[in-house]
């Protein structure tokens, strides 16, 4: 996974609440067995529509997505996370996040940032002027080139994962002392390899 | 001290290390698997060269891309990714009921039928239905799949603890009304994201009184609310369902495993961090007007205006989902034509729900204007009904009589809406393109969607006697 310390970028605003993610990506592309490529289908049906959001000229590049609450609620499909990562998007800044969505998006290297509504408007009236952002996973500050700045609270764990581009298996699997205490001490009750019919 | 909630009994059992300032890690008891969300995580274990910890918890089956006509799969993306499960399942020792099995079907009725759904259990499977096994009084959740991956090499997760609510629905349900009309009543009451960041409870006279069947309805929506996992306390009416199943205990240790299961309740004075109650005496069958499933009414009501939406955000959105919808407001919902009937899902799809529509369709006729299907939940419940001749009561009546499989629910195989179609259907989500891009769904109970299917709209079930 990619380390994620600190982007500077200009904003893609999707202010629509509840955007789930068969929107995201659609099921028809959930049918290949890559992990990657997805970027092309990102929002797909609403792409087609001229003015969807994604095709102003001012957001084009756009490395940070804000978004309108419970983003990305709905199917647990990671392809969501792929396909925003894919298409560029590092950052999500939104009001909330479906439990989901947030967790297959740190394992992804997309940080997803929870803002108020007090802050979130701030942070839209500045972009109005002018659109660029600097948001440091590090220092977990958000910075504006007109002189915003918020801080905003962040997962210690999913800091340091995202920070650092670590890989929760192997953290895990060097933990295999206790997972084997677990086990012994844990009588089993089936096996589904001999389940009788 | 005060008491424990059952979330918290199941939690606190299955802590394998807990370090400050990170997620616990968590055991998982059993891991269910399908085609669309594994491939990755396979492959991310094969680069690694890591092989699947415990293939003897874990099991798959086919159900999210199988068509639902008989012969051979004619789409070559679905066939391969089903091919690839297969190569995946033989190279990692695991066990996969596949199609043709006569043990395939919806991962999330597969694993109760199959008597591996137990109270007290945490359960996990790439897919946010996973909720629904927490009717048996389990902790159970949908994952992506890099925690996909992370179960199979490990057997645990890294999972935050989440908050507790409680939902108790008192009262009597009334004729007509059922448990899908519980969980759109809860969903509309606390939104779709209301439970965001809770484990949910069910509890209440309500949920006591309803079969696994209803239970798992409820539960199965969980996620329609935001929250990942929801859970009823196992009682008399979950053990009989378990009881002589392939992976239930036999003899001695079934006894012992009630005693245990027995117990698993949350304590009369254990404390929720939020309770919400419902009075089902007064409930009325739902229907989704919108494009998310908080968006609902009673069938006796009016398809709401947008303009009586206090909070800026709900009007647009609003707005917005009754231009997709192709609905006005103020139209009475039994005033809605439909052209699609979907019966089926990991919501709707049970034996007990296929008994329920059959019944209301039994004698009568498809309107002419409609295409209706069913799609069992199982090859186990596709057998069964038709044992019971409920096949024969659905093709008299109209229905095409299908394979199990998700089907419609999210039109991944052939089973899909054209752009403009409406569809009165089980499942669980109406979301923009859910059932295909341009379709328009409206969720219901099963024997509302059966009399939408005669009338050729939303008609009050109640009124059919």
């Amino acid at each position: 996974m990619r380390e994620l310390r600190q982007v500077t970028s200009v904003v893609a605003i999707i202010d629509r609440p509840d955007i789930d993610t068969d929107q995201i990506i659609p099921k028809q592309f959930l049918k290949r067995i890559e992990r990657t490529g997805y970027g092309q289908f990102l929002f797909y049906d609403w792409m087609k529509e001229p003015d969807f959001e994604l095709h102003k000229p001012d957001f084009k590049g756009a490395e940070i997505l804000l978004a309108g609450r419970n983003f990305g609620c709905g199917s647990s499909r990671e392809h969501a996370a792929w396909a925003l990562e894919d298409y560029g998007f590092r950052i999500v800044i939104a009001p909330s996040y479906s439990d989901i969505f947030r967790s297959n998006s740190v394992k992804t290297g997309i940080a997803t940032i929870t803002l108020p509504d007090a802050e979130l408007a701030q942070l839209k009236a500045a972009l109005a002027q002018r659109n660029e952002l600097t948001v440091d996973m590090e220092t977990l500050t958000i910075t504006h080139p007109d002189g915003l700045a918020i801080t905003f609270a962040f997962d210690e764990f999913a800091q340091e994962t995202l920070v650092h581009g670590l890989d929760d298996i192997a953290r895990t699997l060097k933990r295999d002392d206790a997972i084997a205490a677990y086990e012994a001490a844990t009588p089993g009750r089936f096996d589904t390899r001999t389940l009788s019919t | 001290m005060a008491g424990t909630t059952l979330f918290e009994k199941i939690w606190q059992a299955h802590v394998v290390d807990e370090k400050p300032g990170e997620p616990a890690l968590i055991y998982i008891d059993l891991h269910l698997v399908h085609e669309v969300t594994s491939p990755q995580a396979f492959e991310g274990l094969r680069l690694a060269g890591r092989p699947v910890r415990r293939p003897d918890l874990t099991i798959a089956t086919m159900d999210h891309n199988v068509p639902t006509e008989r012969g051979p799969i004619t789409d070559l993306i679905a066939k391969a990714q089903l091919d690839a499960l297969r190569a995946n399942c033989e190279e990692f020792g695991v066990p996969l009921n596949a199609t043709g099995s006569g043990r395939e079907g919806i991962v999330h009725v597969m694993g109760p039928e199959l008597g591996i759904t137990q109270p007290g259990m945490t359960i996990v499977c790439g897919d946010s239905h996973t909720s629904t096994h927490g009717a048996f009084g389990a902790l159970a959740f949908g994952i992506g799949t890099s925690e996909v991956e992370h179960v199979m090499a490990t057997q645990t997760l890294l999972q935050s603890r989440p908050k507790t609510m409680q939902i108790r629905f008192s009262g009597t349900l009334p004729f007509g009304v059922t448990a899908k009309d519980m969980v759109l009543a809860a969903i509309g009451k606390i939104g779709v994201d209301g439970g965001v960041g809770y484990a949910i409870e069910y509890a209440g006279e309500a949920i006591e009184t309803l079969s696994m069947e209803g239970r798992m309805t409820i539960c199965n929506m969980s996620i329609e609310a935001g929250a990942r996992a929801g859970m009823v306390a196992p009682d008399a009416t979950t053990f009989a369902y378990i009881e002589g199943r392939p992976g239930a205990p036999k003899g001695a240790a079934w006894d012992q495993a009630v005693a245990r299961w027995s117990a698993l309740k949350s304590d009369a004075d254990a404390t929720f961090d939020r309770i919400v109650d419902i009075d089902v005496t007064t409930l009325t069958p739902q229907v989704t007007w919108g494009t998310n499933p908080g968006m609902v009414v009673p069938v006796d009501g009016t398809v709401p205006d947008p303009a009586d939406f206090a909070d800026p955000t709900d009007r647009e959105a609003a707005e917005r989902a009754l231009q997709y919808m192709g609905l006005e407001a103020g139209t009475p919902v039994t005033e809605i034509t439909i052209d699609r009937v979907f019966i089926g899902s990991c919501t709707n799809a049970r034996i007990e729900d296929l008994r329920a529509a059959a019944t209301v369709v039994r004698g009568k006729h498809v309107a002419s204007t409609v295409r209706a299907m069913v799609v069992p939940g199982s090859a186990k419940v596709k057998h069964q009904a038709e044992q019971e001749g409920l096949d024969k009561v659905f093709v008299d009546a109209g229905f095409e009589w299908r394979e199990a499989g998700c089907s419609m629910c999210l039109g991944m195989n052939p089973d899909t809406l054209s752009p403009g179609e409406r569809c009165a259907s089980t499942s669980n989500r109406n979301f923009e393109g859910r059932q295909g891009s341009g379709g328009r769904t409206h969720l219901l109970s099963p024997t509302m969607a059966a009399a939408a299917a005669v009338a050729g709209r939303f008609v009050d079930v109640r009124e059919l006697g």
